[in-house]
């Protein structure tokens, strides 16, 4: 019978050796994590300090104004038990620079341009360190679409990227990350008082329960519905999953050549290494 | 009552299976990193050393395929070939026939000659495996004689259809060589959930069919998606001689009794009680009647 209960040791092993294994291979020793305070990024930072060495990650703060301290000092907290080098970048001048333009920009394009500005920021870093850039999307967010498009998604190895939140948290309490960033509401830290859970209308302890059984146990709706979730609540979800497919795919190219990239000319990523 | 009797049955060799991690799609490095293990085994005095699955080539080839495959007079093959004067020899890869056909094969080396070759019967096309996309289906299960007793080969997926190991089995199997390159995919209580699948197959076949296994999978990541080794050593009564660790590159090297199969063969006389005829017959009726549905 499978669970959302993974084996945490087991699990932790296989990510380790997956960010050392897939970051030495194409010739690089470092990494760099975007570090918010939350926890997935907290645990991404763990594992690729714990696969590298602390010596050989970088993790980056770039708060914006309205970013709460809280979070900042939580990734601080979380750098200095590891011991490793961090460099911070504010992001408020280029993003209100860019909104001087578009004044009356709503929450939702600040939001995605924020993340996008950060994700140039860790690019930029791991040209400047000659690291690969280690991302922090979890498996919910990623089916929920609750992500950027080349923006928070962007990375080059994600070693979190098949556990979901409730496993997150798992895993995250069982390598010794802070409690409090690993029990404190998720957010994208919008606003002051944003919370994930209060913006989707729904707790990742639920919504990872339905995305279970509908993923990975490939359940109908009705399956799930009938295991006692609301009706509204499972076709919502489900709906989220199919509507944010394009997020989760490289874009559509047409088709013109006899041998197109990855329709017909087809490789895997690590040919060769 | 005297030990003579048994004739071989008191011998025993040395065996070596390779946990390795090949690279994807670079025939030449893994084949220098055959041959470091190969010389290795030969200065340790091994029998038998068995590599996993596509040893020379790694998994995911998709369109790298035809680029890395083999025929059985090609260089590469002749070069492990020499090697096999002094130990025989288990290696995986992606065969090309005469016919420009592709398989996954493992080849049985002995003696400087090719003893045996498997080609893979059944080739996993659901989920995250893609075979048949790309590889030829082996069209045949043999046992065949080595220097060291009767051996089979069947290649990973090929284990999950228990009637491959019932053939070999009724073909005189001694050892069941088991090569494979097995992913994590679901982690329970410790372990890979497929380790744990794979190791209730294998004993139960070391058990029923009163064989020697010798399971060797691979390690590493491509694509993320990591192998988990946990490469094993079974003896004719389901006991296990060796275990290798989750994960780790390593080497897993065991005396291995000849005289075991005999010991397990006379407590219980499974083989010689088992009724070939009766499962042939009612093979075929089941057969007619389903041609006939």
């Amino acid at each position: 019978m499978q669970s959302l209960e993974i084996d945490c040791k087991l699990v932790h092993n296989i990510l380790t050796g997956f960010v050392r294994n897939e970051i030495t291979k194409f010739g690089f020793e470092r990494a760099v994590v975007a570090m918010s305070g939350g926890v997935d990024s907290t645990l991404s930072a763990f594992i690729g300090a714990e696969a590298l060495g602390a010596d050989n990650v970088v993790g980056v703060f770039m708060p914006y104004k309205a970013s709460s301290p809280d979070s900042l000092a939580d990734a601080q907290m979380a750098a200095e038990q590891l011991g490793i080098e961090t460099i911070t970048v504010d992001i408020t001048p280029m993003i209100d620079a860019y909104f001087e333009k578009f004044p009356d920009a709503n929450r939702l394009r600040r939001a995605n341009k924020m993340a996008r500005e950060r994700m140039t920021i860790v690019y930029d870093i791991s040209a400047m360190r000659q690291a690969m850039v280690v991302g922090t999307s979890n498996k919910t967010e990623s089916l929920l679409g609750y992500t950027t498009l080349w923006g928070d998604m962007a990375c080059a190895v994600n070693p979190i990227g098949d556990l979901y939140k409730t496993q997150v948290r798992q895993l995250a309490r069982a390598i010794g990350v802070p409690e409090n960033i690993v029990a404190k509401s998720p957010t994208a830290d919008l606003w002051p008082g944003q919370t994930d859970e209060g913006e989707l209308g729904f707790t990742y302890e639920e919504v990872d329960k339905v995305l279970y059984a509908l993923v990975d146990e490939r359940r109908s709706a009705e399956d799930v519905v009938a295991r006692c979730f609301d009706e509204a609540f499972v076709d919502r979800v489900q709906e989220m999953v199919r509507g944010s497919q394009y997020k989760r795919r490289m874009p559509l190219v047409a088709k013109v050549s006899p041998r197109s990239i990855d329709r017909d000319f087809r490789y895997a990523r690590d040919w060769g290494r | 009552m005297s030990s003579t009797t048994a004739g071989s049955s008191n011998q025993s060799f040395t065996l070596r299976l390779a946990q390795v991690n090949p690279v994807l799609g670079d025939v030449e490095r893994n084949l220098e990193m055959h041959l470091k293990h190969i010389d290795a085994a030969a200065a340790d005095d091994v029998d038998l050393i068995i590599f996993p699955e596509l040893s020379l080539t790694g998994y995911y080839l998709r369109d790298l395929v035809p680029d890395v495959a083999l025929r059985l007079d090609s260089a590469e093959v002749a070069a492990l070939r020499e090697r096999s004067s002094k130990l025989s020899i288990v290696v995986g890869l992606v065969e090309e026939t005469l016919e420009f056909n592709f398989h996954v094969s493992a080849l049985y080396l002995e003696n400087g000659h090719v003893r045996h070759v498997h080609r893979k019967v059944y080739l996993p096309t659901y989920g995250m495996f893609d075979e048949e996309r790309y590889y030829g289906v082996g069209d045949r299960v043999r046992a065949f004689d080595t220097r060291l007793g009767r051996c089979a080969i069947l290649i990973c997926e090929d284990l999950w259809h228990p009637a491959t190991a019932y053939i070999a089995s009724r073909d005189r199997m001694q050892y069941l060589i088991a090569p494979a390159d097995s992913p994590v995919r679901g982690t329970v209580s410790g372990r890979p959930e497929a380790a744990d699948i794979y190791h209730d197959m294998l004993r139960t076949y070391a058990r029923l069919f009163q064989v020697y296994v010798f399971f060797v999978n691979r390690v590493g990541y491509e694509e993320g998606v990591s192998f988990w080794g946990g490469s094993q050593i079974i003896d004719p009564t389901g006991d296990i001689v060796a275990q290798a660790p989750y994960l780790e590159e390593t080497e897993l090297t065991a005396t291995i009794d000849v005289g075991g199969i005999r010991r397990a063969r006379a407590q219980s006389p499974l083989l010689s009680d088992e009724r070939m005829d009766l499962t042939l017959r009612e093979l075929h009726r089941i057969h007619r009647e389903y041609l006939e549905d």
